[in-house]
């Protein structure tokens, strides 16, 4: 068992021969239904400390003075750390700027920053002691929306920036701006026959992934330190960890524990950094696990932002142009705030054609709580707005607002806002037909012989309606996200492949640093390199830093990337392989010099299908290992004038049909089905797939009606860090979610596939808007809705 | 203090407990019981989920104190605790053809599990697609495989409401119906 | 922190008594919440969980004796005859898991607004029966709840029972949640048609700093059933009957805006939750009344 810090090893099993396209099942499967799958919390080691950290109460105030005394002083305290105890002069880190202390220096900028750590040898031990270091704040005003980060005499979040963005940056208190001009907007305003102008707001969204943040740092007899994490990118989070630990990246190894889901949200450093530097202090290994309060403060969220949308249509529904402006809220750090960005304003378009544009995004420095990386990544909220113009066009104009969408819908070929083509399947407007082609869910399903199923209803078990009040609203929506790092990203992947013989069998090894967070990458692998292979057994190794990066298991990514280097790596082993067959047996088979030769069921075939020679005997005596990077086509910067610029490498299309039923009368709502169509290029696991786009789905459900980080605008104070505030949908909320994959393959991607995460996360949440929209007349222009929005008593 | 209790038929004890700790954390920490997850430990998610005295309760709310004499099943013992059930009820006159099928060709591998006898709702949940980050999953298994004790016909509506306390972040819980109504259709096909 | 084990009643009224701020569990819903989030550190916990006589009920001729730690589950399963407002309660409280370990003595000790089971209770008319080595006493449901999650046990008392009228005419309950399970109310209300009495009686979770009673409403509902001669012509009541109740319901809140929701709101929601559930209740009385008629 693994429980004592020894990363699972996965073989896949003999019983399942699949390659690519079919839905083989998760190597992981059995430990995680067994519950023997070792996730970051559930590290041990013998003699280990538990770590604890103190995060400040204030949202924005100068520490005056740190007593650490009395913890110190307690029995079952090894260490009590603040600033002042850093090893090095390197003190800060962070994803793209490297603005974030690692601990509290002369002033906290958030409530719940991280003021100073102990270690003890109990987790309430560390808790006592944590609540005796006395801290003196000097409270200052807080940072808290853009009229008072931007005010002339705003206190600046961040004093003497000296980052890139720095000198471009209109006002200090913004992290990053990026513009996009294309065509002449006065001018294509002019043909517009009718307007339209929304203001939008989208909430601050928590990716709450169930397994809390946590980890086991083990010092090393070299002065080193192991470090037992649930990350979403090994390499990156070491490259941040190093220079403030002191010490040289050789001496910083990293294991990828169980991840327990992430959707961007251990994209950023938690706690990697601080069990090390207990470790290091105290010599011993360091756990540390987060209880739900603390991970609501101990990751970056959504962004919340406000979107001013214009667009104008001809009379016949042509669009012909759009203005839009979006403020991000950064929060107090960067964290991924720069590339959200560059993601909002790329795709605020949407997949729509549109020549003539004028753009503006910016992310805000405030006093708020760090938002970065989530599930669709600036996409998302844009998406929000976008669709609803396009529903406010499609009624100004008396037009359907499904064909008015097909009507403006981009292709292969549309140039997009940025001035890049779209060079791969854009199937927008037959996504848009799949997706309303659907059966219709039937009506009043809560009808039953013996009265109202309440379960079937809005209210669900709290009993509220027996059909009082409710009425049905079907909506849809559709958007475009990237796949993979854009604007010039050296967005590359690692892997090392080995083939060797094993007990008579031919077995292939993959390692990669993937982060495996759920999304079934350790799947996809197996499969590739049976493909690629020919043969049954492959043995996933645990992702680690004993082999290169393979960038962050977000943006859609992995399969694309990752998946592409195993391919790369397989076909480079395959020649190797092929090499050997050729010196042992190329004398028996004029065909070893002259066919085309591939590697299935475990022998060596030519292209016509004749038996040359089985692996087992062209492997005997010899192992074949290629480590290598591998890297999608690259993309160029945008330009921070004018925004043009090749900078995305791939696009994902995914298109919903919401239907939900509305208690207008008490503002309650029940979606009743979800219906999506996407485009995947090419299903490696069918099965995952749909695992993907029903679970990206449904988080976009959960910023539709319930899901909201409630910050309060007097002190930046988070209002409900816990489960019991913060809702996710039940199994009760939740519809049913039909399917639709359409497979169009992308040629400049391996196997044509098409990264998939994330875009069904984007037309999720406006479709439910519009169905809801479409139940009670109202205009509802924030996310997510309330009761109180739909009863006027806000 | 000390604690005895009785986990998955086996008599445990647990020594210098804090009088505040939860049975979860003593099964996860001091019992080396680590497949209840710790997601909340506020009764809100389920994930912690086992069975005292047969009744599934949120572990991370019943202090170590109060299960002292109890008894307790968690997802480790699932399978061994549905291999009882089906052998109490008269299902189980020694191993039937299909299992000896699926089962003969294999060791245990220890690393990966394979080869481990799986309880049929575990099983369903691997066939399924129910599984992602599995973080819920151990929760769910012991939810789910009561409610079938309890109810093996169930309506979707029923397996909703039986699996209401237990989130799930990664799957949208369509594939989580899914396994459970495919547990559901083997078992009453016998299989 | 001190765990005691107390085997019987009077174990744990005695170490009540010698320690006064101890802190009984028995479903643990609310204290281990406290004590996971480091919100509370109690120095005694008392487990009241090994003490039988709390988790059994007894139907008696007018009332039922619910013991304090009777499992939600227990009362849905068991009890939807005599108790059908707090077996409906019941069904929303939490989860499945939570109401298979919690009870209404948790819910009563906590006094929080947003219990699940205090509109029912004040709908149906209940004592709870708390006891202390000074001796036994029963508090009228009506004067139990004293303020923001605070009663009126003294601090050397335990709640050992419930006792609650058994309906002699339909109940309801409903609750607002902003998800459809595992949900704390936004509001509440609890209804309870007393045809033997010709009553009505009202329960309001989470719209005021206690639970309360609509009297207001409830006598305005009296007298228009009494006038109309309701009771025995089992005529629908008129929406202007129902409307003014519903916003004698609203204006009986006094609820404050929070993250859950709007004081608005609440008002508002209460006032449809009235409506609904005289609709309901009173649906069904006519349906019982024409049953009992077509009998006879």
């Amino acid at each position: 068992m693994a429980a004592n810090g020894a990363p699972t090893t996965i073989t896949q099993g003999s019983q399942t021969k699949g390659g690519i396209g079919e839905s083989t099942l998760r190597p992981d499967g059995t430990l995680k239904v067994t519950g023997e799958f070792a996730y970051s919390s559930d590290m041990w080691h013998e003699d280990m400390l538990w770590g604890q950290i103190l995060r400040s109460t204030v949202a924005h105030a100068e520490i005056v003075s740190i007593d650490t005394s009395e913890a110190l002083a307690m029995a079952g305290v090894y260490a009590v750390m603040t600033y002042d105890d850093l090893p090095t002069e390197v003190r800060h880190y962070g994803l793209e700027l490297q603005d974030t202390p690692v601990l509290a220096h002369g002033k906290v900028r958030h409530h719940g920053e991280p003021v100073a750590l102990v270690a003890a040898d109990h987790p309430e031990t560390a808790r006592r002691a944590a609540a005796k270091i006395k801290v003196e704040y000097r409270e200052l005003p807080v940072i808290t929306d853009e009229a008072s980060a931007l005010a002339p005499d705003a206190i600046l979040v961040h004093e003497g920036r000296k980052d890139e963005y720095a000198e471009i940056v209109p006002h200090q208190n913004i992290v990053h701006r990026q513009p996009i001009v294309r065509g002449d907007v006065a001018e294509a305003r002019k043909r517009a026959d009718v307007i339209v102008e929304g203001e939008y707001y989208f909430g601050m969204q928590d990716q709450a992934f169930l397994g809390p943040e946590s980890g086991l740092a083990v010092p090393e007899e070299d002065g080193g330190v192991h470090l037992y994490i649930a990350t979403q990118w090994l390499h990156k989070d070491l490259e941040q960890m190093a220079p403030v630990l002191g010490l040289p990246k050789d001496k910083v190894r990293m294991t990828l524990s169980g991840v327990g889901g992430a959707f961007g949200g251990r994209e950023d450093i938690s706690m990697q950094i601080h069990a090390c530097l207990l470790a290091l202090r105290t010599g011993k290994p360091v756990k540390i696990v987060y209880n739900r309060f603390e991970s609501f403060f101990g990751h970056v969220h959504r962004h919340p932002a406000k979107l001013h949308y214009e667009h104008g249509a001809t009379k016949d529904g042509k669009l012909t142009h759009m203005k839009c402006r979006i403020v991000l809220d950064g929060g107090a750090y960067a964290s991924a705030s720069p590339a959200v960005v560059g993601n909002a304003s790329s795709l605020s378009v949407g997949p729509y054609v549109i020549d003539d544009v004028d753009i503006e995004a910016i992310a805000l420095y405030s006093n708020n709580p760090p938002c970065g990386a989530m599930r669709g990544f600036g996409a998302v909220q844009a998406c929000f707005a976008y669709e609803a113009q396009m529903d406010k066009l499609a009624k100004k104009l008396g037009m359907d607002p499904v064909e008015f969408r097909q009507l403006n819908a981009m292709e292969q070929g549309t140039i997009m806002p940025t001035g890049q083509p779209v060079d791969s399947p854009a199937p927008v407007a037959e996504l848009l037909r799949r997706v309303k082609a659907m059966p219709m869910p039937p009506e009043r399903q809560w009808e039953s012989s013996e009265g109202a199923d309440v379960r079937q209803l809005p209210g669900g078990l709290s009993n509220t309606t027996h059909g009082e009040g409710v009425v049905r609203g079907v909506g849809y929506a559709v958007g475009i996200k990237n796949v993979g790092f854009s604007e010039g990203f050296d967005d590359y992947s690692t892997a090392k492949v080995r083939m060797e013989v094993v007990g008579g069998e031919p077995v292939a090894t993959v390692h990669t640093a993937m982060a495996e967070v759920g999304q079934g990458g350790v799947t996809v692998h197996a499969q590739i390199a049976r493909t690629e292979l020919g043969v049954t057994q492959v043995t996933i190794h645990p992702a680690d830093t004993q082999v290169g990066s393979a960038g962050s298991t977000s943006a859609s990514r992995q399969t694309y990337v990752t998946g592409g280097a195993v391919k790369n790596a397989c076909e480079l082993v395959r020649e190797k392989v092929l090499e050997i067959g050729r010196r042992k047996f190329g004398s028996y088979h004029p065909a070893w010099a002259t066919a085309e030769l591939l590697l299935e069921g475990g022998k060596v075939v030519t292209d016509g299908g004749e038996v040359l020679a089985d692996l087992v005997d062209v492997l005997e005596g010899e192992s074949v290992e290629v480590e290598e990077e591998w890297r999608h086509r690259p993309t160029e910067a945008f330009d921070l004038r004018t925004g043009q610029g090749n900078g995305h490498v791939q696009y994902s299309f995914a298109a919903h049909r919401a239907v939900v039923e509305v208690d207008t009368e008490l503002g309650l709502v029940k979606v009743i089905e979800l219906a999506c169509a996407q485009d995947v290029g090419k299903a490696l696991n069918p099965l995952s797939v749909i695992g993907q786009i029903q679970g990206g789905t449904i988080q976009g459900m959960g910023i539709a009606v319930m899901e909201e980080i409630v910050v309060d605008p007097e002190t930046a104070k988070v209002r409900n860090p816990s489960f019991t505030d913060y809702l996710l949908p039940t199994i009760l909320d939740t519809p049913t979610i039909p399917v639709d994959v359409l497979e169009l393959a992308d040629e400049h991607a391996p196997y044509g596939l098409r990264g998939i995460g994330e875009a069904p996360t984007l037309s999720s949440t406006p479709a439910v808007l519009a169905a809801i929209r479409n139940a009670t007349g109202l205009a509802l222009d924030r996310t997510p809705v309330r009761p109180e929005h739909l009863t006027g008593t806000a | 203090m000390r604690v005895n209790f009785t986990v998955n038929g086996r008599p445990q004890e647990a020594d210098d407990v804090w009088e505040g700790e939860s049975l979860l954390y003593v099964l996860r920490e001091r019992l080396g019981l680590p497949g209840s997850k710790n997601a909340c430990e506020q009764g809100e998610c389920g994930s912690c989920t086992v069975r005292l005295d047969g009744v599934p309760v949120c572990s991370c709310l019943v202090a170590a104190g109060q299960a002292q004499g109890r008894d307790i099943v968690t997802v480790e013992g699932l399978a061994d605790f549905a291999k009882q059930r089906s052998c109490g009820t008269g299902a189980c006159g020694g191993t039937s053809l299909d299992e000896a099928k699926r089962w003969q060709a294999e060791g245990t591998d220890s690393q990966t599990g394979e080869g481990t006898e799986l309880a049929p709702i575990q099983q369903a949940f691997i066939d399924a697609g129910a599984v992602q980050c599995g973080f819920c999953t151990p929760g769910l298994l012991v939810a789910a495989d009561e409610m079938l004790e309890r109810n093996p016909n169930p309506t979707d509506a029923d397996i909703r409401e039986a699996l209401s306390g237990n989130l799930c972040r990664c799957t949208g819980y369509e594939k989580i119906m899914d396994a459970v109504r495919l547990a559901a259709a083997r078992q009453s096909e016998g299989v | 922190m001190d765990f005691l084990r107390p085997a019987s009643w009077e174990e744990a009224l005695a170490a009540k008594a010698e320690h006064p701020t101890a802190v009984p569990i028995a479903g643990g819903t609310d204290v281990m919440v406290e004590i996971n989030f480091d919100h509370r550190r109690p120095d005694y916990l008392m487990d009241l969980n090994r003490i039988g006589d709390l988790s059994e009920w007894e139907a008696g001729e007018d009332t039922v004796r619910l013991g304090a730690s009777v499992p939600y589950t227990k009362i849905m399963e068991n009890l939807r005859t005599e108790l059908p407002g707090l077996a409906l309660a019941s069904h929303t409280v939490a989860s499945p898991q939570i109401r298979n370990r919690g009870g209404v003595g948790g819910n009563l000790g906590t006094a929080s607004p947003a219990g699940d089971a205090h509109p029912a209770l004040l709908a149906a008319g209940a004592e709870v029966e708390v006891e202390s080595v000074r001796g036994a006493r029963r508090i009228p449901i009506d004067e139990f709840y004293t303020g923001v999650k605070r009663n009126a046990l003294a601090p050397d008392e335990l709640i050992r029972a419930v006792h609650i009228k058994k309906a002699d005419g339909p109940q309801q309950f409903s609750k607002v949640g902003t998800r459809n399970a595992m949900v704390i109310a936004v509001c509440a209300f609890g209804l309870a048609l007393h045809p033997e009495t010709r009553t009505v009686r009202t329960g309001i979770g989470s719209a005021a700093p206690t639970p309360v009673r609509a009297k207001a409403a409830e006598e305005f509902l009296n007298a228009a059933l009494e006038e109309g001669g309701f009771w025995d012509n089992g005529k629908i009541i008129t929406p202007s009957v129902a409307k003014q109740f519903a916003d004698l319901c609203s204006a009986a809140c006094n609820p404050i805006d929070d993250v859950r929701g709007t004081a608005s709101y609440r008002r508002h929601a209460v006032g449809v939750l009235a409506r609904r559930t005289l609709t309901w209740t009173w649906e069904s009385y006519r349906g019982t009344r024409r049953a009992s008629e077509g009998a006879a």
